[in-house]
């Protein structure tokens, strides 16, 4: 009938409406708050007058998360540098770095505070080891793209090492900066949300502020975290780098009040904790023990695993959408073919709050006058998302070829810039699915029902063999959509760039 | 029609027209000729802003969205004239009298075939046809094409340019095609240094007289 919407990248979008539409009539999107406007008022007279008074905790919020932030991603850098240069020769490293980078920081602070508290350690390592996977596999992309003429004029008997530090290093270094930069904004988004799990960072004081209903001091605080996100090219230098680590230590070693490092909880979490309840008590390995071990795993599987899995998926498709309908809608105001500097100026401080709010951070806010169904999600993770995507595609837009008797307005948008942007809208967008993803997981700690609900209370039950195996479904839930995403964009040719996203 | 009067530009420091008045009158055929370079484009596309809101154009680089199809492209000259709700309308579902519209266009062009192939898979002289074709559809009040043949075999050309004069009575085309600009333009204007160094009738110049000005002489002199 309309052939003329036959293009495969069209039939693939109609197709992933055409789900989220059908995930959403069998999503909860109800809101189960009696008065949500009253609640939702509070707030935005709270946040219209932020009152940046209580400086010592305002303070302390920031100093913490900037730390944690540095140490964690210095730390994931220099793990992903030095496996950068094998990654594409082991496959056993790259499948290790999907994996670990499946898991999220939330899960990895879940993990480690079993074994060490909510303590710096947890902390640092909840962020450095999935952002040593996702640098180790992002630095051997940028080093596939160096220029390897300078290599082959180097005299015969070179080491390998020596051509990689003289010839090949140094011709892809600013890239690697530039994405090392990208990762501190990403870290920092990261240590932020880790508070809400009991690390002394940003979410944790933004947690009790709501609590006792100080929107005005959490706006203050959410403002002095969107100005520290859009300096970090005028406050963190390269070469002062090696000092902001340091001080970074400095600052989570003195302020640690809570460590009490015990090897024997580390021993125990190993040799215990993570192994299913029938194992770990087993005497023989008898019929008895089989028919136990089967009736937990399938307990586990029938009552959580599914219906986490079932949600996440659901929330994944709906925000995966849309996200990419806010996209379409956020490009242009920040496009020069649409709007003057004064437009885009605002567009872009709504942008940059938007995608410097982690989605976590948004949905929190939502869910306290929506109440806890996937509704607050699905708005946190598109608006989040729709933010970033539609940054890089106005960004993309700017550089299009234009024509003197070009449209104007919704013809232009229509006809001209929207689909010459829309392979790269998608590109972007598929890239984003695992993220979102990711997302949708922990947002279940937040009381909707995806995997990271049944993970967060298994914990709390102290059922750490659950939590373990939860974990491990998630993080083989995001690897399957990264295949999915990456056979989609090599389907529809769609041009592939390391994700600086 | 226009009306340029002392104008002059330059980039960068470069002078590209120096001082050029130029008027065109309603039912002129108007060719620039002269050296690549010499500023034909600027011209062209100074003329283009005195008559924005009616003129159609053709320009230099088709400008095609490689991603819709060649129907698209075509019915993007009339966007201006419709309301935006019916051009959505026919962005996802073309009416068939705006297709059978299309299609006349593109019959004169023989293009008819490719309405419905995404521009991008179509090769240079078709795209260049499309982007003609696109500006014959615009049915504006006067024409202006940057090099509108300039991929386009030399029987398709003279198909091409017969096309444009049955639709638009005023037109003003830069060409590098000396025969071609004789043939199918009533009015020669050469230009040479920034400057307009010719401006006759065409009736009365023949391939000889145009010679000097791709050699950086003056004519006539």
């Amino acid at each position: 009938m309309i052939r003329t919407l036959n293009a495969p990248t069209v039939r693939t979008s109609l197709g992933f409406v055409g789900l989220a539409l059908f995930c959403l009539v069998l999503a909860d999107i109800e809101v189960t708050t009696l008065d949500p406007w009253a609640e939702f008022r509070r707030m935005v007279v709270g946040f219209l007058t932020p009152d940046f008074f209580a400086i010592d905790q305002l303070g302390e919020a920031i100093l913490q998360t900037v730390a944690f932030a540095v140490l964690g991603v210095a730390f994931g850098a220099v793990f992903g540098f030095i496996l950068a240069p094998f990654f594409q020769h082991f496959a056993p490293l790259r499948w290790a770095c999907a994996f670990i980078r499946a898991i999220h920081e939330i899960f990895w602070a879940l993990i480690f505070i079993q074994m060490f508290g909510p303590s710096p350690v947890t902390g640092v390592l909840a962020i450095a080891i999935p952002y040593a996977g996702i640098c180790a596999k992002v630095y051997a992309e940028i080093l596939e793209e160096a220029d390897l003429r300078a290599v082959r004029t180097l005299p015969a008997g070179t080491s390998r090492v020596a051509a990689f530090f003289y010839a090949k290093l140094p011709d892809v270094w600013a890239y690697m900066k530039n994405y090392t930069f990208y990762r501190l904004e990403c870290g920092l988004r990261s240590s932020a949300v880790l508070g809400f799990v009991g690390l002394p960072t940003l979410g944790f004081y933004l947690e009790s502020f709501f609590s006792e209903g100080y929107y005005s001091e959490a706006s203050a605080l959410l403002i002095l975290f969107f100005l520290i996100i859009a300096t970090i090219r005028f406050w963190m230098r390269p070469k002062l780098s090696w000092l902001y680590v340091l001080g970074a230590g400095l600052v989570v070693a003195i302020t640690d009040t809570t460590s009490r490092f015990e090897w024997a909880h580390v021993v125990r979490f190993f040799a215990e904790d993570i192994w299913p309840a029938p194992i770990r008590s087993a005497e023989s390995y008898d019929s008895a023990f089989w028919s136990s071990l089967g009736d937990w795993s399938w307990t586990l599987f029938s009552t959580q695993a599914l219906p986490g899995i079932f949600a996440t998926i659901l929330l994944t498709q709906i925000a995966l959408v849309g996200t990419g309908f806010l996209t379409l809608l956020f490009y242009p105001i920040v496009s020069e073919r649409f709007f003057g500097p004064v437009g885009r100026t605002i567009g872009h401080v709504f942008l940059v709050v938007a995608r410097s709010t982690p989605e976590y951070i948004l949905a929190y806010i939502f869910l306290q006058f929506w109440g806890p169904s996937m509704l607050p999600a699905i708005i946190a993770l598109s608006l989040h998302n729709g933010a970033i995507i539609g940054h890089l595609v106005g960004r993309h837009s700017n550089e299009l070829e234009r024509r003197a008797d070009a449209p104007r307005g919704i013809n232009l948008y229509a006809f001209e810039v929207t689909p010459r942007v829309y392979g790269q809208f998608l590109a972007f967008l598929f890239y984003r699915w695992e993220v979102i993803m990711r997302e949708t997981a922990i947002l279940g700690i937040l009381g909707i029902y995806t995997l990271g609900f049944y993970i967060d209370s298994a914990i709390a039950d102290i059922r750490i063999d659950r939590a373990m195996a939860l974990i491990l479904i998630t993080a083989l839930l995001n690897v399957v959509v990264d295949i999915c995403s990456r056979s989609i964009r090599k389907r529809l040719r769609l041009r592939t760039s390391p994700d600086v996203a | 029609m226009f009306d340029l009067r002392d104008a002059t530009v330059s980039y960068d420091g470069n002078v590209v027209l120096d001082g050029i008045s130029l008027r065109i009158g309603l039912g002129e055929r108007v060719a620039l000729v002269g050296r690549s370079g010499v500023g034909k484009s600027t011209l062209l596309n100074l003329l283009f802003e005195q008559r924005r809101e009616t003129a159609a154009l053709v320009p230099q680089d088709p400008g095609l969205v490689r991603s819709l199809s060649v129907f698209h492209n075509v019915f993007m000259g009339r966007l201006s004239l419709n309301s935006v709700g019916y051009n959505l309308l026919n962005l996802v579902w073309p009416r068939k009298s705006e297709v059978d519209a299309v299609r006349d266009v593109l019959v004169s062009l023989e293009l008819e075939e490719k309405l419905f192939e995404p521009a991008g898979e179509l090769s240079g002289g078709q795209q260049q046809r499309t982007s003609v074709a696109r500006a014959l559809f615009r049915d504006g009040d006067a024409l202006l094409a940057d090099e509108p043949v300039s991929s386009v075999d030399e029987h398709q050309s003279r198909a091409v340019l017969a096309s444009i004069n049955a639709v638009y009575e005023t037109t003003v085309l830069a060409m590098h095609d000396v025969d071609l600009a004789l043939a199918y333009c009533t009015r020669i204007v050469g230009l040479d240094g920034g400057k307009i160094v010719l401006d006759a009738p065409a009736d009365r110049m023949t391939r000889a007289d145009l010679m000097p000005l791709y050699k950086g002489e003056t004519p006539g002199a």
